[in-house]
């Protein structure tokens, strides 16, 4: 039998958290196929065919699927749930919302958040705001999973050349509906995909103390990330927030700035290749994670830096 | 308007960890255990439209221990009027009552109680699935509005402003319906003494899975449970040369 990702993408672009979704697919191995929900998704679904190994696109292109509504969004799962294994989203929060709804329709106890495959049956996943890995073997029929970005290498965006069919659309619900969206408009790299992270913290002090996380940013080409206390006290929008509860980023450099490190930060960001710390306390617990630390003001140490770049 | 709010007895979320030297778990013994945050915040949300005159009656449903009748009581004491807990000593962190199973027992609370809307955490801080209020919804073919950070009343429908990956999303839910949590929705208040002391005397049903008709057994077997690698930390440089040079030269990352 074969795998079903599913793809994350806004119509337009297929995003690349769908290409490390294939990777976990592959280590379980067997046929892969992507299937593209969505409203006038046809550019998304020509490259989700391109993708290297993937053998056939299931493209379910309808209007009341233009928003990923769980309640519209699941049913067209279900209708093409039998004849796969295993059903694989990306952790975004469009799957997160979604996936688990088809399991309970199929009667499966979702995996949430894989990190590994161990076999067909058994994935690590982190518990406890990742302080403790559970590995867990599934009885279910077909297995129904989100594969989290970092832990697995993205597939070649290029080099497959899947059929592209069209799957049958079950119309809308009557049960909810898309009122608007406040979408970040940011000309950085996506933070889940960036090679370098710069984040700020509570003692950045305000939106205007951000400024010079965004000039360190712009320098390095780097997406700009922050702690929950930032985003608690309205320095940065929701989708900045980097930890348990936010987004989970593992970037080649991540660089801390005015951030303690609390565990649920942590979570989020510790299989980061190289981690820099900057912060005044040089007892805070983020220093313990830290490959380089530097203990100082960072009003000082962060233009420094930046110039010096 | 009726509002059912399950909660969970979970870790608190100051509470440093410890995996059992068995590899069969985290050791709960003798850990201080808290309602999970996500769920004081769906808490405070009902009060609040109880205190607005939108809701009239909130109930608070717990799976867990005998201990888990604690959470329901902090509950009642910042304003629920009243608390189910389904006993049951079968563990709700890993390995045990998995979130399909709660939403099957909590599918039939609903079908009892019949409330207008569920407000729920989005996750415990235990397992982290972040599944049962979107299988609950399922179950009960209901509309979901998950990772709320603003929830509105309007007439037959519910309109919830989500935090999502872009950004923030609004979406309008025909209620019945069910919101889950997320941080910023707003923030919980402390229990005042004197409503501890009320609280004690508000009605709490005890009840059973099996009252249920439910299966508790898990689907996933917990095969083990280890410690994340640990990272190699604690490097300093003196200053922002000496951070440029080891990041130019040594980590080879610039």
């Amino acid at each position: 039998m074969a795998i079903l990702v599913l793809a994350e993408h806004d119509n337009k672009d297929l995003k690349p958290a769908t290409l490390n979704a294939v990777g976990a697919a592959m280590k379980i191995g067997g046929d892969v196929h992507v299937m593209v929900i969505g409203a006038n998704c046809s550019g998304v679904a020509a490259a989700a065919a391109k993708i290297a190994g993937v053998s056939k696109v299931l493209k379910a292109d309808d209007a009341s699927l233009a928003h990923g509504l769980a309640e519209n969004a699941a049913p067209v799962i279900m209708g093409v749930a039998a004849h796969y294994s295993h059903i694989i989203g990306p952790a975004t929060t469009t799957w997160k919302n979604i996936l688990p709804r088809v399991a309970a329709l199929l009667d499966v106890q979702q995996i949430s958040d894989i990190i590994g495959v161990q076999d067909a049956d058994t994935f690590d996943r982190p518990v406890y705001a990742g302080n403790a890995i559970a590995t867990v073997k599934s009885s279910d029929k077909i297995k129904i999973i989100t594969a989290r970005g970092t832990a697995f290498d993205a597939v070649a965006a290029e080099g497959g050349s899947a059929a592209v069919e069209e799957a049958s659309v079950k119309g809308d619900s009557g049960l909810s509906s898309f009122v608007s969206a406040e979408v970040s408009k940011s000309d950085r790299p996506e933070l889940t995909a960036a090679k370098i992270v710069v984040s700020g913290g509570r003692a950045l002090g305000s939106a205007e103390g951000f400024k010079i996380i965004e000039a360190l940013a712009d320098k390095l080409g780097a997406a700009i990330g922050a702690s929950r206390a930032a985003v608690d006290a309205g320095y940065v929008p929701n989708d900045y927030q980097v930890g348990q509860t936010g987004k989970n980023v593992a970037p080649q450099l991540y660089i801390a700035i005015g951030i303690s490190g609390a565990i649920q930060h942590l979570a989020g960001m510790k299989d980061s290749k190289v981690i820099v710390a900057i912060n005044k306390d040089a007892e805070a617990p983020i220093f313990g994670i830290a490959d380089y630390g530097l203990v100082g003001d960072l009003f000082q140490i962060v233009p420094e830096l930046t110039s010096k770049l | 308007m009726k509002i059912l709010v399950p909660v969970k007895r979970a870790i608190d979320y100051s509470v440093k960890i410890r995996v059992k030297a068995d590899g069969t778990g985290v050791d709960l013994n003798n850990v201080k255990m808290s309602m999970n945050p996500f769920d004081e915040i769906a808490v405070e949300e009902a009060v609040r439209l109880k205190e607005k005159g939108k809701a009239t009656e909130i109930v608070v449903v717990s799976i867990g221990p005998a201990k888990a009748q604690d959470i329901i009581r902090t509950a009642m004491a910042v304003g629920a009027d009243r608390g189910i807990l389904v006993q049951t000593d079968v563990p709700t962190d890993i390995g045990g009552v998995e979130p399909l199973a709660v939403a099957k027992i909590l599918k039939a609370i609903v079908e009892a109680e019949k409330p207008d809307l569920i407000i729920m955490g989005k996750q415990s801080i235990d397992d982290d699935s972040n599944q049962t209020g979107q299988m609950l919804a399922a179950l009960l073919g209901w509309a979901q509005g998950t990772f709320a950070s603003k929830v509105e009343l309007d007439g037959g429908h519910v309109k919830v402003t989500r935090e999502v990956d872009g950004g923030l999303e609004t979406v309008s839910l025909k209620t019945p319906a069910i919101v889950t949590t997320d941080l910023r929705l707003n923030e919980p208040r402390y229990a005042a003494l004197p409503n501890i002391m009320k609280a004690k005397s508000k009605p709490l049903e005890t009840k059973t899975p099996e009252d249920y008709g439910v299966s508790i057994a898990p689907r996933l077997t917990v095969v083990k449970v280890a410690e994340p690698p640990k990272r190699k930390g604690g490097g300093k440089v003196a200053s922002v040369d000496e951070l440029i040079d080891k990041l130019k030269n040594e980590a080879k990352v610039l």
